[in-house]
């Protein structure tokens, strides 16, 4: 099992009365609210949790990008892993991911990545994601039908760079460049491994077996709730006739530990709500512009994350709801320990990414919650793929052997 | 009112075309919502006019968006389809989304389009009057947009299904995704493609029309149209909103009865 603590960066200072006086966390909440002076603090612990993570044994740390929101401050998470890479040693550096279709021309992602690889000595997960509709279609202005098109374009762009020793033309329909010359280069040959977000459209399943790349499905509504989805993953990895390696494909979770069930809920109730109240509060009308899903996934029937989260109706929603239907796995270690395990299994995943941190959640509860799920749940969840020898170097980085080792000026 | 198949031999696109009515030849182009289930100003063209109204890809039974890319892709689409219609020297008429298609055709064959009529158009921006963003709206917002007389407009725009069957809305969302997707290569996400810099080669004689309650293109793009276009005439309807033709079918169709 590979564990990634994964960070979401929302801002932690949404008022109580959030979702009456604002329609959406996400695309046209006015950046008035946002403090850059209080912003700095928030940074910076936020970047101290991810390399404590490192410290308390966690294989990943994660960060991700978004725009025009108060639910991920990470418009560049490059920037992000770029200062990961200076205190942290051994975590894979999941950056899951950039949003391809979003850069003109792709080609910086394909340089940006292979920086944080050179950078962090081949430790770098490399994430494309197509990216919300929010971020994709009204933050940043792509036409939601031409989104897959530029997405697929963009791919391919970036894994010739990578793949070419000498420069070369790329005559794309969205981008053409004369001299395609890819400095520096990835330390990872061909290229570091690669996670798909999805969210249950049937071409990404093709698009992850075909790569082989792992899919993972972020969701906030838990693993009792994605095992439909994730079957149907599964079933097509059997259709296509590849190996059914659980590293194949990844799951995030919601995670809450504390010393009993009880003090689970007493600790992380507040941030929990905030999380699922204000972090997700996003306008249906920006959730799912039309043409940015295909209809055949329209078909499936599945419905974007945070159409779900509209549909779903949080506020709702107690601690008992959440916890019993799984959205959120809370409890002591032995509560969440079983419950991983359920998660784990039933769903056949290799990754893990742990939401341990949620909304508001302070400094010393998240560092709680971290060191109990590391040092008591961790433990007894690594070898349940004993088969795959609990580790599958398709889908894992290779760092380099020797590397040098790290000096900080300051220290 | 029928509708036939029309194939287009070179890109092999299969187009459904509505016709309707006898009398001389128009053309006549929707808006990103397409037809209406039963569309009173087709209904109301027809009844002087013959009236050949094909469906957008994407639209319908038209089929062939995926091909269908950017504003020249389009336009160049809808001369196929006009010259494959056979019509002798049409009016083209074009509504929203359709009177953005039909002012660049104007502007692209000049030479073939002489009667153009343009209801409340897509195509043009002002910074300091947005055009209102159609794509983030949810659905019960739509009336209230489309039509002065919102409670009567929603009365149009519905096909009669029940949006809390699954089945419903699945097909709904389908529909709606197929539509809006390509309705979004041209608008999505301001609907400006350049139009500005192309309405000087429009030699037609040019009708605009704009009903005077419109919220999601305001009238003022009408005197932007009018300033920029030669021969053209703007006239304001008054209680009508966007959805001028269809709210106000009788007057617009004397517009173009007295105007051409």
């Amino acid at each position: 099992m590979k564990f990634t603590w994964f960070h979401l960066m929302p801002w932690p200072h949404m008022p109580d009365d959030f979702r009456e006086k604002h329609r959406s966390v996400w695309v046209d909440l006015p950046n008035k609210m946002y403090e850059p002076e209080l912003g700095h603090g928030i940074y910076h612990q936020y970047l101290d949790q991810l390399e404590f993570a490192e410290q308390v044994g966690f294989d990943g740390i994660g960060v991700n990008e978004h725009h025009a929101n108060a639910y991920g401050l990470m418009p560049s998470p490059n920037i992000m892993a770029a200062t990961l890479t200076r205190r942290t040693s051994k975590a894979a550096l999941v950056v899951l991911g950039n949003s391809i279709a979003l850069y003109n021309p792709p080609l910086r992602v394909a340089e940006e990545f292979a920086m944080l690889d050179v950078l962090s000595g081949g430790r770098l997960v490399a994430g494309f994601p197509v990216g919300t509709s929010m971020d994709t279609n009204y933050a940043y202005g792509t036409i939601p039908a031409l989104t897959r098109e530029k997405y697929a374009e963009a791919h391919d762009l970036i894994r010739k760079a990578w793949a070419a020793d000498q420069p070369f033309a790329f005559n794309g329909r969205y981008t053409k460049l004369r001299y395609v010359n890819c400095w520096p280069k990835p330390i990872q040959r061909p290229a570091p491994p690669i996670f798909i977000p999805g969210g249950g459209s049937v071409e990404t399943y093709d698009f992850c077996i075909d790569n082989t790349y792992s899919y993972s499905y972020l969701s906030y509504s838990g693993y009792l709730r994605a095992k439909l989805l994730m079957e149907g993953y599964w079933k097509r990895v059997a259709e296509r006739k590849v190996d059914e390696s659980p590293y194949r494909a990844g799951f995030a979770q919601v995670i809450c530990v504390a010393d009993t069930d009880a003090e689970a809920e007493k600790l992380y109730w507040p941030h929990v709500s905030y999380f699922y109240n204000r972090c997700l509060h996003v306008y249906p009308g920006f959730a799912d512009a039309p043409g940015y899903r295909t209809v055949k996934t329209i078909q499936t029937g599945a419905l974007s994350q945070f159409t779900q989260a509209a549909v779903r109706n949080y506020p709702s929603m107690s601690w008992k709801d959440l916890t019993e239907g799984r959205y959120v796995v809370a409890g002591s270690p032995e509560t969440v320990r079983q419950q991983m395990e359920e998660l784990i299994k039933t769903l056949r995943v290799g990754n893990v990414f742990c939401l341990l941190h949620l909304g508001n959640m302070p400094d010393d509860k998240v560092r709680h919650s971290t060191r109990l799920f590391a040092e008591k749940v961790m433990p007894q969840l690594r070898n349940l793929w004993p088969d795959w020898n609990n580790h599958d170097d398709r889908f894992w980085v290779h760092p380099m052997s020797e590397r040098l080792p790290m000096k900080v000026a300051a220290e | 009112m029928k509708s036939r198949s029309l194939k287009l031999k070179h890109s092999g696109i299969s187009i459904e075309v509505v016709e309707a009515g006898k009398g001389r030849d128009l053309f006549y182009l929707h808006g990103a919502g397409g037809h209406l289930p039963k569309d009173p100003l087709l209904a109301a063209l027809a009844s002087k006019y013959r009236v050949v109204a094909p469906l957008l890809p994407g639209y319908g039974k038209s089929n062939g968006e995926d091909g269908l890319r950017d504003m020249l892709d389009v336009t160049l689409h809808a001369l196929d389809v006009l010259a494959a219609s056979k019509l002798d020297k049409p009016i083209v008429v074009g509504h929203s989304m359709g009177g953005m298609i039909a002012a660049e055709m104007a502007a692209i064959a000049h030479t073939e389009i002489a009667k153009l009529c343009l209801l409340a158009p897509a195509g043009l921006w002002l910074d300091d009057h947005p055009v209102a963003d159609i794509f983030s709206k949810l659905p019960y917002e739509i009336p209230g947009l489309l039509f002065h007389d919102a409670e009567a407009g929603q009365k149009l725009l519905t096909t009669g299904g029940n949006m809390e069957d699954p089945e419903f809305l699945k097909q709904f969302l389908v529909m709606n995704a197929r539509r809006l997707g390509m309705a979004g290569k041209l608008l999505f996400p301001i609907p400006d493609r350049g139009l500005a810099q192309r309405l000087y080669r429009i030699t037609a004689k040019t009708l605009i029309v704009w009903g005077r309650e419109d919220v999601l293109i305001p009238p003022v793009y009408g005197d932007a149209f009018k300033k920029a276009i030669s021969k053209s005439k703007l006239l304001r309807i008054a209680e009508a909103g966007h959805a001028v033709g269809q709210e106000k079918p009788q007057a617009v169709l004397e517009a173009i009865r007295d105007y051409f």
